[in-house]
């Protein structure tokens, strides 16, 4: 069990640091980041100025090393736009951003396994038609647009929730309930398989025998199994939440990482969108390692085959 | 039902077997989702083709005194304008149908660039094993753990938007679906016995791979094809929302629910309308998908 998790460990580090490198160059290769911070007006003694003040002008190769030593120091370098540390600036709002991808999680979980459970105990019912006109639908409304709908529901017609800004728990429901309704659709599926297919086992039917009706059987028997697939699911959907707040912040003016990700862009500010890049890969690999040592845990056939 | 009874009495449906492409059209013409899903696609598609002869004005001519107006169904609305217009007097209606083209062929250029990365990369893996599966295994993985929409975002910016830089882009980072799928299909089909007689009779693996593999892959790619292009959609949509994507004065829906945010509390149908567009074409990209990967599956679903 420690090897498979130490092997699954080094695995992911791997793939952070291949991530950071890729973005690394295909960033820098796609521009000229003296260039940008001067603007596109600067004399060339300007943009010669900066470059050497941001150590540009070494060599790629160089500057990768250069940040990655940096990297294993904590440091992430100054920001082009804010004129401070990246690692400050990400520090000062990360906490916005993972209370909002935790929310959203919550959001996806009281969605998706009470409708995948009641689809999976009527199959082919009118709840189940439902439940699949939910996922379908889900998976096909643009995010942002249920963003602006929301917003337009809440903000005029019925204003219940605030719609912009991210000071008390209910600035968080409606952008909580747009990035959690993007998993929907997944989870709902795979309660709803793994619950067909318990609930069509044998000891299910030794249970019924025994005399277990209804939610006991559900909770004692049923869904302890086939929600095993999902948790891990979950961890991997949280993983994705971070990348997705981009488009859900901007919306309902948050204040988190995924704002940040998207003034820094328009910022121009490599160093920042480097790190955000770098942030987001190690909380979806890390969610995703997570996921593999649930799915070892809980089962052993994983753990041992 | 009563043809094949009446057929029965002469030859039992056992003894005349379908071809398989009888087989799937029936399979088609009886799956209600797949029938949906395609006549979606085929509307909105005749509609993105024969745009310029459906529009009633020319979705680019702007107009500063007939600014806002109100579509038919408000007060003031009129027939020559049937949905309003924009902020900038331009017929609402003939951008919504414009916008069409611009969705459709990014998402057919995007999912053709992720297809040839991915297919090639899933067939490699699939074919020859060992370090390349392992290297091409790593590199999906790596894949799958980048912020995709972020570096969209980014790129597009940096390299400067043009609809050739954004289908290139949302290609180049959506092919990871091509990849797992053909990948163990690939390894599924290789052990088969008419590949290892064309071995045999000294077919090279480029011949195999060309003559005996891929083409058993077409239906699987068709149907991830079908469901890329939906998810390549919703990508230029964001993108286009955002500003990083499709610039003005083109009509691509993510940009016109962008610019009619602004007045959005006063003319909810500038925000609605590109909105439900998208919905629908995406809904019938992946009703589609759904409906071939049931009829094009061996044992057939319903």
């Amino acid at each position: 069990m420690l090897k498979y998790i130490l092997l699954r460990g080094l695995l992911a580090i791997a793939v952070a640091f291949t991530v950071s490198l890729a973005a690394f160059f295909l960033l820098n290769a796609a521009t000229d980041p003296a260039q940008a911070i001067a603007g596109e007006d600067a004399t060339q003694e300007v943009v010669d100025t900066i470059r050497a003040r941001y150590g540009l002008d070494q060599p790629m190769p160089v500057r990768y090393a250069q940040w990655l030593g940096g990297v294993l120091r904590g440091d992430f370098g100054e920001s082009y736009y804010w004129h401070k540390p990246v690692a400050e600036l990400v520090a000062e709002r990360a906490g916005v951003t993972i209370t909002l991808a935790l929310a959203a999680l919550g959001v996806t979980i009281l969605i998706a396994i009470p409708l995948g459970a009641f689809a999976a105990l009527n199959p082919n019912s009118w709840i189940d038609r439902m439940a699949l006109g939910v996922a379908v639908s889900a998976q096909a409304v643009p995010n942002f647009w249920l963003g602006l709908i929301m917003i337009i529901l809440f903000g005029v017609m019925m204003p219940i929730f605030p719609v912009s800004g991210d000071d008390t728990w209910r600035h968080f429901v409606l952008p909580a309930f747009v990035l959690g309704s993007s998993s929907v659709p997944a989870v709902m599926r795979l309660t709803r398989t793994g619950l067909i297919e318990v609930m069509g086992a044998d000891y299910i039917r030794t249970a019924r025998s025994k005399g277990f009706r209804g939610s006991a059987l559900l909770r004692r028997h049923a869904l302890r199994n086939a929600l095993l697939p999902v948790i891990s699911v979950l961890a991997v959907q949280l993983g994705q939440k971070f990348g997705g707040s981009v488009i859900t912040e901007s919306i309902f003016a948050i204040n988190g990482l995924g704002r940040l990700a998207l003034e820094s862009i328009l910022g121009a500010d490599i160093p920042t969108v480097q790190m955000l890049i770098f942030v987001f890969a190690i909380v979806f690999v890390a969610m995703n390692l997570v996921a593999d040592i649930l799915n070892a845990a809980l089962d052993p056939r994983i753990r041992i085959g | 039902m009563t043809q094949v009874e009446n057929f029965s009495t002469t030859a039992p449906e056992e003894a005349t077997p379908l071809t398989p492409g009888q087989l799937m059209r029936r399979r088609a013409m009886g799956h209600t989702g797949f029938l949906i899903g395609a006549g979606l696609i085929l509307g909105l598609t005749l509609i993105a083709i024969f745009a310029p002869l459906i529009a009633p004005h020319d979705p680019f001519v702007q107009s500063l005194s007939s600014r806002m107006l109100p579509p038919i169904w408000s007060e003031g609305g009129s027939w020559d304008h049937l949905l309003g217009t924009d902020q900038n007097g331009r017929d609402y209606l003939s951008r919504l149908i414009y916008g069409a083209r611009v969705s459709i062929s990014i998402g057919l250029g995007a999912a053709t660039i992720g297809m040839l990365i991915g297919v090639t990369l899933g067939v490699l893996a699939g074919y020859f094993g060992g370090w390349v599966d392992h290297g091409v295994s790593f590199l999906l993985t790596a894949q799958l753990a980048l912020p995709g929409l972020l570096l969209a975002m980014a790129l597009v910016f940096i390299i400067g938007p043009s609809i050739w830089v954004v289908i290139c882009i949302i290609g180049v980072l959506h092919w990871t679906y091509y990849l797992v799928v053909t990948r163990s299909a690939t390894q599924r089909i290789r052990n088969l016995d008419f590949v290892a007689a064309a071995a045999a009779s000294g077919a090279t693996p480029r011949q195999i791979i060309w003559h005996e593999i891929v083409p058993n892959l077409v239906s699987q790619i068709i149907v991830i094809f079908t469901f890329e292009l939906g998810i390549a959609i919703l990508a230029e949509a964001s993108l286009s929302f955002l500003g990083v994507g499709i610039q003005p004065p083109t009509p691509s829906w993510g940009l016109m629910i962008a610019e009619g945010k602004q007045a959005m509390f006063y003319r909810p149908w500038l925000v609605v309308l590109p909105g439900f567009c998208l919905f629908t074409l995406v809904i019938g990209a992946n009703l589609m998908g759904d409906g071939l990967r049931d009829i094009t599956a061996p044992e057939g679903r319903n």
